[in-house]
């Protein structure tokens, strides 16, 4: 899978970060730094969460 | 084996539920039910993106239409359902036309009070569902004076976005200041000023007691014997839980659908959502929370219970969190400070209205608020979450 987000649509909210931290990180510059783009399966069901829990729906999944 | 499952809501929680039966393998009958005539769309843009005109009510919708299609529901839209028989597991909807399932989820959110005695009429709205939106917006091309009647967030982001078009906005709040059943009263402050230096006209420790104007509304009437001259009027002051179709059931309501941690409310019956009361762990409490995130938790939660069913159900345990966009601020909230002992400013200031602000209860942190502040609220959601000790809050580090 690949892991794409919207930063036009990014509001900051950091439920991703909390969901996948392994994937997701609000940086020093204040910006939504995607850590790793093509996360393994194994983290799939953390970045789903991260999907549907954000409130502006900038991350997508690209198979 | 199941083969049918009904939602009654095409609402953010049935819509979350839904996604979640299919990506889980529900291959059956889905069945989504809404009252209104649209596919299941997003609330928080319609006080902010909406009316500011920034964004199209159509963009709302979560997903596409082929989206939807993909999710292979059988949506009912734009009927009600009237009654449910828990017996025979059969929902009956306004059009005689009925749902019958295995598993029920009740999503039937919540719909804006409106002021007690005062007869609808052009020009006086709530805010509440995508319609309401669109008549608001299209009312406040032509209406240069708009009073906002309760301070609370839906009160306050519409004030927000009628300043952003220039209106001139007056918002009436019954207690001393905006948000103080939630908030501590120095933060309550600090967005009062941040009103009124944008504009707002903010009279609190009133009441309207009549909305001026026959066809159409000209003003309120305040107890202080003032009246405000208004072309539109809007009413902002709580929500009541959609619960009076399942009075007959024998569900338990009160203040909304009464659950277990898991969600059901009767063998086969889940609530999720701004109607629902689920026993929450973190809470130690079964509150009716009106929270986005929340919505989306108990909509999944309701779907993978209800497709493992009680023998395999997990118990629902989640930290309330929400926020608000109001002008350039962003406030965010995490936990619950309601009978907080203590609050401690612990970044920026209130001068800035920049800050990151901590609640104590006893010797544990219980909130965190965070305007403007996203990666603090991070840093803190985790320790609001374990319930970590008040000093370890306070010095930052990780709950031991």
């Amino acid at each position: 899978m690949k892991v794409v987000v919207d930063l036009n649509q990014c509001d900051l909210h950091g439920l991703c970060v909390e969901a996948a931290p392994e994937v997701f990180e609000i940086g020093d510059d204040g910006a939504l730094h995607v850590l790793n783009e093509t996360p393994e399966q194994g983290l799939r069901a953390k970045v789903d969460k991260a999907v549907r829990e954000c409130p502006t729906g900038a991350i997508s999944i690209e198979e | 084996m199941l083969r049918r499952i009904a939602i009654v809501g095409a609402s953010l929680a049935g819509l979350r539920a839904a996604e979640t039966l299919r990506a889980r393998g529900f291959d059956g009958e889905l069945t989504i039910i809404g009252d209104e005539p649209h596919r299941p769309y997003d609330r928080p843009p319609l006080s902010k993106q909406v009316l500011q005109g920034t964004l199209a009510p159509e963009q709302a919708l979560f997903h596409t239409k082929d989206g939807y299609d993909a999710l292979a529901l059988d949506m009912r839209l734009g009927v009600r359902a009237t009654s449910v028989d828990l017996r025979v597991r059969r929902v009956t909807l306004a059009d005689g036309t009925w749902a019958d399932y295995d598993r029920l989820i009740i999503a039937t959110g919540a719909r804006a009070r409106t002021l007690p005695g005062i007869a609808p009429r052009a020009g006086l709205f709530v805010l509440r569902g995508l319609d309401d939106a669109i008549a608001l917006r299209r009312e406040l091309m032509n209406a240069p004076r708009v009073a906002i009647v309760g301070a609370g967030f839906i009160g306050l982001e519409v004030a927000a976005s009628c300043r952003a078009r220039g209106l001139h906005v007056t918002v009436i709040e019954a207690l001393p200041v905006p948000l103080s059943p939630i908030l501590a009263p120095t933060l309550c402050g600090m967005v009062a000023a941040m009103h009124r230096d944008h504009g707002v006209d903010l009279r609190t420790g009133v009441t309207v007691t009549d909305v001026i104007g026959e066809s159409r509304v000209a003003g309120v009437a305040l107890s202080d014997g003032s009246r405000i001259a208004a072309d539109v009027v809007v009413v902002g002051i709580g929500v009541t839980p959609n619960t009076e179709w399942l009075e007959p059931t024998g569900l338990t309501l009160d203040n909304g659908i009464v659950c277990d941690g898991t969600g059901q409310a009767a063998p086969g019956v889940y609530a999720a959502g701004d109607v629902a009361r689920v026993a929450n762990r973190w809470h130690g409490d079964s509150p009716r929370i009106e929270h986005w995130t929340n919505a989306v938790e108990q909509g999944v939660h309701a779907a993978e219970n209800a497709l493992a069913g009680p023998g395999a159900s997990t118990s629902f345990s989640s930290v309330p969190y929400f926020w608000s966009d109001q002008y350039d601020r962003k406030i965010q909230f995490i936990g619950l400070a309601r009978r907080h002992d203590e609050m401690v400013i612990v970044d920026g200031s209130l001068a800035d209205r920049r800050l990151t602000a901590l609640f104590r209860r006893g010797d544990r942190v219980v909130a965190c608020l965070a305007v403007n502040q996203p990666r603090a609220l991070i840093k803190y959601r985790k320790l609001v979450a374990a319930c970590a000790s008040w000093e370890a809050a306070l010095s930052g580090t990780a709950a031991s």
